[in-house]
């Protein structure tokens, strides 16, 4: 505010300019556009517009049958696709009471939180980039590489996972999955300790995002913020700790709080969930040696998907194979709405089920969605450049966004 | 130290103090080392090219270590992730503001024919907007994938006549989409 | 503080309301309640200010068609009480040709962008809504895409005519 010139009716700059931030802009980190009133660098209003990739998740999904929504869930949020992905699976055993085995829940467990590292990975780097830090950015993008290679050992895919099935997983991990975890439990930490001495006390990064973009808790809840963003401006509410579910009770684990809600506290909040995460997937690993090592789904053979080879050789694989995919098998006629702690908040399913094969509606609560609105209106009297790094900490994912 | 290889030389005539080759060659050997992309990444295989090009599988191996945000100097527009019919207005002035020689890679299933995403919101392939030179398969594609469609434009950029975007049927593609 | 029993949640709506609010069920252990539009601002209200209530935050607001029913187009609520841990649903049924309802936008300003979305994909007025205009889809879209009858692929695709597949 301070030094700021006052500009008269005959100042040629007394005119306010317009900047078209978007959607192709590279500081937007995807396709959001933001039209912005600018008084020099000051923002003076924005108008947000949104719906650049929007692709109708939620018409597909009430064509298609319950176990082929999951690959639509990995692109909702494609930084943590895993726990949409769980999320999914968990929602469908929900309305179905099926009671999945402590041991696929522990496994679930481990693939979520390693998709949270990931996802706070590529927001906390990238806000380094955005700050003017790319070492931060390299060095922990190695790690990613890292978890990416555990994922292919779990389902074959990297990016867009489609882990696992309604009742648990489509196979069981194998013993090279382990060794590359405990591998990355035991060089991640270092590179994360590195990460954060480069960062959390330098004086360049601390000044360009100390009390950028502070949001007060009231308005934080107002604006119906969740995850990393709300708990950086204070309020604990995490649904891992609230209403747990796969077995989350099971765990301990601290649930990260920052002060006023701006950019650095968002930053540490992000640093300090994951290495909760990381005592998280500890826990879940020694957990793992007292469970019997060959259960990886629920006794459910009228939703559990068999194997193919069992389609091919058995006759009641075969059976059970027909009845799901034709869909010939009855679900409660009820509606249901579940869920899990996303890397950016709560991400809720909403299925309502007419007895038939694929949902009769489903909705999905975004939380990228739903963050992201609070964006426009924060950024008034904001520096320019304090938006930019306002919106790669604010980790909108626009496949979330948009749907 | 890292084994370093240049590009070899094209086949020209070579004799004591001279070598004899056609420019078409030498440019091309130039333009296909020294491509600036464009990254239009929109969903998910945005996050696979920030893999491709993060320390792991580097993409400034093959000259491309310069990112143009700007379509005015960009050379390729590597177009990564859904394209929705609301997008497809800004895809194509993308494309129509990037100067000649200009080569369009469609990355994953979503830029090449839509995906998965067979809805009323998602154009089904980004050629029914704008002319596209190589595609990439995969939903996302691996960074392997990636690159290999990236070497397959460095070919085309180097074997590409000098003359090529002056023809009548170059210009007759183009007008099949409008542009002048 | 242990989430609020279903049974002291409906009663302490039924003091206030009487019958202008209805129990559908408990689907899973969550409340559904419907109301109608009259009602819907003051029960939201009620249940965001009353002290042994606080159901402070809103988790959602969406929409979904039943062709075949009188009211065909639905409201569906979801609030949180995170200090009681305890959530609810609310429905509100609209007549196909009378689709307005009043917004919540004054009670949160996080029901900004749902109701947009809400308006976007089933055509919902919000009235008093600071800025009701399509989110998603493309600004000169006429049709309500979320809705029954609305077909899923594009019918304008030419590539997928009888002719190619030898039909």
């Amino acid at each position: 505010m301070q030094n700021h010139p006052v500009y008269t009716d005959n100042d040629p700059q007394s005119e306010l300019s317009t900047l078209n931030l978007g959607p192709t802009h590279p500081a937007t980190h995807g396709v959001f556009q933001n039209v912005l009133q600018l008084d020099g660098e000051r923002i003076v209003s924005g108008v947000s517009t949104i719906g650049y990739i929007h692709r109708a998740f939620e018409k597909i999904a009430e064509h298609r049958p319950f176990y082929q929504i999951t690959p639509l869930t990995d692109r909702l949020n494609y930084c943590s696709s895993p726990i949409n992905n769980m999320g999914w699976h968990m929602t469908v055993e929900k309305l179905l009471n099926i009671q999945t085995p402590k041991r696929v829940d522990y496994l679930r467990v481990i693939v979520m939180e390693l998709a949270r590292i990931a996802d706070h990975i590529i927001c906390n780097g990238v806000l380094g980039v955005d700050t003017g830090a790319f070492t931060g950015f390299l060095y922990m993008m190695e790690h990613r590489e890292a978890i990416y290679e555990i994922y292919e050992e779990v389902c074959g895919s990297r990016l867009t996972t489609n882990i696992g099935r309604i009742g648990g997983f489509e196979r069981n991990f194998n013993s090279r999955a382990f060794d590359k975890l405990r591998a990355f439990l035991k060089n991640f930490p270092k590179t994360l300790k590195e990460f954060e001495s480069l960062f959390n006390r330098n004086r360049i990064f601390v000044d360009r995002t100390r009390d950028v973009a502070a949001v007060s808790a009231e308005t934080a809840l107002s604006y119906s913020w969740t995850g990393p963003l709300l708990r950086a401006a204070g309020v604990d509410y995490d649904v891992r700790a609230m209403n747990p579910y796969s077995s989350y009770e099971d765990f301990e684990f601290e649930v990260p709080v920052g002060d006023n809600g701006d950019v650095y506290s968002r930053f540490l909040v992000r640093n300090e969930e994951m290495w909760q995460s990381l005592r998280i997937i500890e826990q879940a690993l020694a957990k793992l040696d007292k469970e019997p090592s060959d259960i990886f789904h629920a006794d459910v053979p009228e939703f559990y998907l068999p194997p193919k080879e069992e389609v091919y050789n058995n006759m009641e694989a075969l059976i059970y194979h027909f009845k799901i995919v034709m869909g010939e098998i009855p679900t409660p006629k009820t509606e249901v709405y579940h869920s899990v702690e996303g890397a950016n908040g709560e991400l809720g399913f909403y299925l309502v089920n007419d007895g038939g094969r694929s949902p009769y509606r489903l909705h999905f609560r975004r939380p990228s969605f739903i963050n992201y609105q609070m964006y426009a209106p924060m950024s008034r009297g904001m520096l320019l450049s304090d938006a930019i790094i306002n919106m790669s900490s604010l980790n909108v994912i626009a496949g979330e966004l948009d749907a | 130290m890292s084994d370093i290889q240049l590009v070899d030389a094209p086949a020209g005539v070579e004799g004591a103090g001279f070598f004899a080759t056609s420019l078409d060659k030498v440019i091309g050997i130039a333009r296909s080392n020294s491509l600036w992309p464009l990254p239009f990444a929109t969903s998910c295989c945005g996050i696979e090219f920030m893999a491709t090009m993060a320390s792991h599988y580097d993409l400034s191996r093959f000259g491309a270590e310069r990112l143009s945000f700007s379509p005015r100097q960009a050379d390729l527009l590597m177009v990564m992730g859904t394209i929705a019919k609301k997008m497809a207005p800004v895809l194509r002035q993308v494309y129509l503001q990037m100067a000649e020689p200009r080569w369009v890679m469609a990355v994953g299933a979503c830029a090449s024919s839509g995906g998965i995403f067979d809805t009323y919101s998602v154009l089904q392939g980004i050629d029914e907007v704008i002319p596209v030179d190589v595609y990439v398969p995969g939903c996302p594609p691996r960074p392997e994938a990636i690159i290999d469609g990236f070497m397959n434009i460095q070919e085309l950029v180097k074997t590409e006549s000098l003359r090529r975007r002056s023809e009548p049927k170059y210009q007759e593609l183009l007008a099949k989409y409008g542009i002048q | 503080m242990a989430k609020i029993p279903n049974e002291e949640l409906i009663k302490a709506i039924a003091d206030k309301f009487d019958t202008s609010v209805t129990v559908v069920g408990e689907p899973y252990e969550l409340l559904t309640v419907e109301t109608g539009r009259e009602t819907i601002i003051d029960l939201l209200t009620f249940l965001k200010t009353d002290p042994a209530l606080k159901f402070i935050f809103l988790t959602d607001i969406t929409g979904i068609h039943y062709p075949e029913q009188e009211k065909p187009i639905g409201v569906i609520y979801h609030l949180h009480s995170l200090t009681t841990n305890t959530r609810i649903r609310i429905k509100v049924f609209l007549a196909d040709a009378d689709v307005h309802i009043p917004t919540a936008t004054a009670l949160w300003d996080g029901a900004n962008w749902m109701e947009r979305e809400t308006y976007d994909l089933f055509g919902v007025l919000f009235d008093g809504h600071p800025d009701l205009r399509r989110i998603l889809n493309v600004d000169d879209m006429t049709a309500f895409p979320m809705r029954k009858e609305f077909p899923l692929e594009d019918p304008n695709r030419v590539d997928k005519k009888d002719f190619y597949f030898g039909r």
